[in-house]
């Protein structure tokens, strides 16, 4: 009483190149935030922190990089990708400004737990941003990750491969 | 039907001809509920007979004559006021006049052109019922029974595989392939999904089954879709010159066959989505039309061979053996 039964066998491929198949994966990607440290005295005092960055997406010119970066410095990156690119971007660390106000019991933005947090959070932020396809399109986010220095007058451009 | 009512009244009941051996069906209401009703093709002649039994014997029940109508309507949900009969065929069962006691009227409309499929939607229906109606001065007795429609096609002669390959540029490209583009409603996709450029870390893959229906025309259409199933075909990352089978059966799912512009009135369609989410619970997917249709039961044996078949299976016993022997030797 059976219809006739349905041709299920799998379609042809390719065997796949052993050395695809055990090679590093073309999409290795890993950022670390670390090593805060605070520079500066007094008024003038302010946290920064240590990216580091490994590779082997072609689309970032180093394979590997090291550049230090402070919040002001996020807080930049993230609006220049917010205006320019049509990625909707993930949230900073909260900017905690009560903590900035005087007569604190602790360290306020200088106490190790908070910098912890942020540090985590920042770390999140990056591997968020750095991950997608059209954020890795965009200059800021090379000259972030990569650059000595981010020179926040530069011209906002998208990346063009060869 | 009138509470108030000091008169005669009478119920009638609609009695298809081989309703005992006549095929019945599940089909959705309006309110999510599922019923069963006679099932019948196009073409196929709707016969059988209306009872009118009077509520108390006694009395006569005078009426403005009896009829027996076969109507096939359109009902969109916005506007239900308006229902568009695309089949409307009317018999005359008595002549105005009187019945002194309960009667059975003999109906019959020989091949009746059913071009639809029986369609109960987010916000269009379209239905087939048979309407018996005993017209009175002043409030007419009348019963709907509905029956339900399926069309039937043959295996599409031409059903070319969907083959291609798509990505983001220097990011993600596959080559996904679906063997057919006419699936009838039991049967499988079998396909696969080759990545030839991997550079983003990738979780997970699933292909979802979605159903749109559309309705209205001009500036006016509106597209309803619901996700009919969810099928993970993938769990983990693939490197470059992977091959990730898909199979799958869409005898489980809730699906009608493919609608295009029902009388000029909805359509209904379907889509296979495939969707890849990576590590960061971005989407990534691709869209691809299907044609869904609907293939007629094949009766390939006897009645007499598969009840035999169907004891044997729940008794096992010498006597069922020999039924079964006895139906193949009057096969032959």
């Amino acid at each position: 009483m059976a219809d006739t039964i349905a041709d299920t066998r799998r379609l042809f491929s390719k065997p796949q190149n052993l050395n695809d198949a055990y090679g590093p994966p073309s999409n290795f990607l890993e950022i670390d935030v670390s090593n805060p440290e605070t520079v500066g005295v007094g008024r003038t005092r302010f946290t920064t922190y240590e990216i580091r960055l490994k590779t082997n997406l072609p689309i970032f010119k180093l394979k590997e990089s090291r550049v230090r970066r402070r919040y002001s410095d996020f807080e930049w990156l993230r609006g220049e990708l917010e205006r320019d690119s049509k990625v909707v971007v993930p949230p900073l660390p909260g900017k905690a400004l009560f903590r900035q106000l005087p007569f604190r019991g602790d360290d306020g933005i200088f106490d190790d737990s908070f910098i912890e947090e942020r540090r985590a959070g920042l770390e999140q932020f990056l591997n968020k941003v750095a991950g997608h396809p059209l954020a890795q399109n965009e200059r800021c986010l090379h000259m972030f990750l990569q650059d000595e220095s981010v020179d926040k007058t530069y011209t906002p451009s998208k990346i063009r491969q060869a | 039907m009138s509470f108030f009512s000091f008169g005669q009244s009478a119920e009638i009941d609609i009695v298809l001809k081989d309703a005992e051996t006549r095929k019945r069906v599940e089909h959705k209401t309006e309110d999510g509920k599922k019923d069963k009703y006679f099932l019948l093709y196009d073409g196929e002649t709707v016969s059988g007979n209306v009872n009118v039994t009077l509520k108390n014997p006694g009395k006569r029940l005078e009426h403005q004559g009896i009829k027996m109508e076969f109507i096939g309507q359109i009902e969109l949900y916005y506007d239900r006021g308006n229902h568009h009969e695309f089949v409307s065929l009317v018999k005359d069962l008595a002549r105005p006049g009187e019945l002194t006691q309960s009667q059975a009227f003999d109906f019959e409309f020989t091949h009746v052109e059913k071009p639809y499929e029986s369609y109960t939607g987010q916000n269009v229906k379209l239905r087939y019922f048979l309407r018996a109606t005993v017209s009175r001065r002043l409030n007419d007795i009348s019963k709907e029974m509905d029956i339900v429609v399926h069309t039937l096609s043959t295996y599409p002669e031409l059903n070319s595989s969907i083959k291609m390959e798509v990505g983001i540029e220097d990011c993600l490209h596959i080559e996904f392939e679906y063997n057919k583009s006419k699936y009838h409603l039991k049967d499988v996709i079998v396909g696969k999904i080759y990545f030839l450029l991997v550079r983003l870390k990738i979780r997970h893959m699933e292909i979802d089954i979605i159903k749109r229906e559309t309705t209205g025309t001009g500036p006016n259409v509106y597209h309803e879709n619901d996700t009919i199933a969810k099928y993970e075909i993938m769990d983990g990352a693939p490197v470059r010159g992977e091959s990730i089978p898909i199979r799958l059966f869409l005898a489980g799912y809730e699906m009608t066959p493919t609608m295009r512009d029902i009388n000029k009135k909805y359509s209904v369609r379907y889509y296979l989505n495939l969707v890849l989410i990576d590590e960061e619970e971005r989407r990534y997917f691709k869209q691809q039309e299907i044609t869904l249709w609907r293939k007629g039961d094949i009766v390939k044996k006897s009645m007499s061979h598969q009840a035999a078949i169907a004891s044997q299976r729940f008794k096992g016993s010498s006597s069922a053996e020999k039924a079964l022997a006895q139906a193949q030797a009057k096969e032959q």
